[in-house]
């Protein structure tokens, strides 16, 4: 016997159709151009730049090893690729630790601000972002540079005889990433304190805990998740800068994202530079799964302890 | 009325066919390498519309251009990139009905190995890369590599170098005796990768550096390109262009019609206008290089008739060169090194 047709398994049946949009996006947006660059990564070099469709491995193993140029039997590792991995990885690091620093304070601030206050204080966070990230670095060159602002007023003060080289030196890199990621991390910070109930902290003092127990054991286990956030937000972009590093560390020294652009650019080996940018991409994958699992880990063991 | 009405019609019917006859012209070349005064006039001559697309390299403009679709009708390659452009088919040849005075250009630049003849390529703008340094304080010779690769105390931690692979290869590679900047001679590439190698802790940056870094004093020497040594000597009088006399690269720049044009009878009109010595020298006075066109001097800003940044010391002429593009083997050794250099 024939049952009437199910109105409800109906509907359900074509309600994926509603993500159809965010598919494509993510197929077509996302994968497909990252598809493009894995493929590639696969290839020979083309003459004069692009690809030649002759399969090789030579693009990954040029990664992590040279021939020696002068020498072609003798491979070892290629440290040039890797001391740049590294000091990618180590300025990364050093930006994101930089921004939890001054963001904790920052958010602390406006989140202790009275309510009608703080959509002010947020909204003067926001104010890098409307000029231009290339300006903006251009603008710090200008404060920094030999004969620059800071210098001028410096030696006009009589504080210092000679003008600072500050430009062009991993302190400039770190100054202009830490700028630049900066209300990356205080906005997730302030979403975490804003929820924050401040009874805890008081009760805190009510048992006598001193200023400093109570920072460590009741505001920050309480604030974790905006540090998450906050440092995922701003390691991320810090590993794939280009322009801060670029115009600020003067190029004597390259980051990732200079070496993946050499490949592609005056190197004209884009197999190399696709392999490179797919390391990048899954040393990210994993730093950020390494990451949240240990994140993970530590909040069951006290949910358990 | 209505016979006002009826003229008024056919006189915008007539301007409305006028302009689409005249036309554009979209043409893809180097940033703030284009003369807006006479784009100006060739507009007011020629009644055609010209817009200007800029690229940052040769390579993005190989890549862009290979893709297709790009809508681009004249592009500007460098010399060591035109064969690359002609044998993959990218350019027309010159259309000879139309540019009819390449008798125009001079005699050295008529018959050139990578584009034999002039088929396909006029020249746009030439030039050298040297060392500019401030004579203020260095006081030696200018026309030494030495100021770069093994500097003097009173230049130290204060020199800049262009990140162009291929120009500071070549004056390392000069300077280590090579005299063919792809060279396969591993002595010489050695050579040439120590020589920068113990070179660059004497380095501030290695980076485009800006004209005003120079006037200012910010950086006291650095490898530059002629034509940005000059606007840096006309802020600072101070700053000096070297040619090293182990050699230094020439390059050139050309103008091409592509070969999937739009607009390629247009194309060729602004080809043959470019060649008109008045024309060549209004590009010249915007850019500051030379244009490789004869009588095109008696146009030219009076500062540049005579620059020392434009007029190569006639003893010192042999010693520059032009750097043709390396095979990929060697361009990969090339890319090593630097590499290495930046890491």
């Amino acid at each position: 016997m024939a049952r009437a047709p199910d109105p409800d398994r109906d509907r359900h049946g074509w309600k994926w159709l509603l993500s159809a949009p965010a598919l494509v996006v993510l197929v077509l947006a996302a994968s497909g151009p990252l598809l493009i660059v894995a493929v590639y990564s696969f290839l020979s070099p083309g003459n004069m730049g692009g690809v030649a469709w002759e399969p090789s491995l030579e693009g990954w193993f040029k990664v992590f090893f040279s021939r020696d140029i002068f020498d072609p039997e003798n491979v070892s590792w290629n440290t040039a690729n890797l001391t740049v991995f590294w000091r990618t990885v180590w300025l990364s690091i050093q930006t994101t630790l930089i921004c939890a620093v001054l963001g904790f304070p920052t958010a602390w601030f406006i989140a202790t601000r009275p309510p009608h206050r703080r959509a002010l204080w947020l909204f003067l966070i926001t104010i890098p972002f409307w000029t231009n990230l290339l300006i903006r670095t251009f603008a710090i060159q200008e404060l920094i540079r030999g004969t620059g602002m800071l210098n001028t007023v410096l030696l006009a003060l009589h504080v210092i005889d000679e003008p600072l080289q500050l430009l062009y030196s991993n302190f400039a890199i770190l100054l202009g990433m830490a700028y630049v990621f900066l209300p990356l991390m205080v906005l997730p910070l302030y979403a975490a304190m804003d929820k924050l109930d401040f009874r805890l902290v008081e009760a805190g003092y009510d048992l006598y805990a001193s200023r400093w127990r109570v920072l460590w054991h009741v505001i920050l286990p309480l604030v974790k998740p905006g540090f998450v956030a906050g440092s995922i937000l701003v390691f991320i972009p810090s590993i794939g800068a280009y322009v801060t590093p670029r115009v600020l560390g003067g190029g004597r020294t390259m980051m990732l994202g200079n070496l993946i652009a050499l490949q592609f650019g005056q190197g004209r080996n884009w197999p190399l530079g696709a392999a490179l940018a797919m390391l990048l991409l899954i040393l990210v994958t994993v730093a950020l799964v390494v990451y949240l699992r240990a994140v993970n880990a530590e909040d069951e063991e006290k949910r358990h302890g | 009325m209505k016979k006002t009405l009826i003229s008024t019609l056919a006189l915008i019917v007539a301007s409305a066919g006028a302009a689409q006859a005249d036309g554009v012209l979209n043409i893809y070349n180097w940033g703030n390498y284009t003369s807006p005064e006479l784009i100006e006039q060739f507009t007011r001559d020629t009644g055609i519309a010209v817009t200007i697309t800029d690229f940052d390299s040769n390579d993005t403009a190989l890549a862009r251009v290979r893709q297709g679709g790009h809508g681009f009708d004249i592009v500007v390659p460098t010399h060591s990139y035109v064969q690359t452009w002609i044998q993959e088919g990218l350019l027309q040849p010159l259309d000879p009905a139309i540019v009819t005075d390449r008798d125009n250009i001079a005699p050295q630049w008529r018959d050139v190995d990578f584009d034999p003849g002039r088929e396909y390529t006029v020249p746009w703008q030439w030039g050298t890369t040297g060392v500019l340094v401030n004579t203020s304080v260095y006081h030696g010779d200018i026309n030494t590599a030495d100021i770069i690769l093994n500097p003097p105390p009173e230049l130290d931690g204060r020199i800049n170098v262009i990140p162009e692979m291929s120009d500071v290869m070549a004056i390392a590679i000069y300077a280590a005796g090579g005299d063919n900047v792809c060279t396969s001679d591993m002595d010489v590439l050695r050579r040439a990768r120590d020589m920068l190698m113990a070179a660059k802790p004497h380095w501030l940056s290695i980076d485009y550096g800006t004209i005003d870094n120079y006037a200012a004093g910010d950086i006291l020497a650095g490898i530059y390109w002629n034509g940005a040594s000059m606007r840096a000597r006309l802020q600072n009088p101070d700053l000096a262009y070297g040619y090293p006399t182990t050699g230094y690269p020439v390059w050139m720049d050309n103008a091409a019609v592509l070969a999937d044009a739009q607009n390629p009878e247009n194309a060729m009109i602004f080809i043959n206008y470019i060649l008109q010595p008045e024309h060549a020298a209004m590009l010249s006075n915007f850019a500051r290089y030379a244009n490789g066109i004869t009588g095109s001097e008696e146009f030219m800003d009076e500062g540049m008739r005579n620059a020392p940044e434009i007029v190569i010391p006639p003893e010192l002429v042999a010693a520059g060169r032009f750097s043709p593009a390396c095979p990929q083997e060697i361009q990969e050794i090339r890319t090593q090194i630097w590499t290495e250099l930046l890491q």
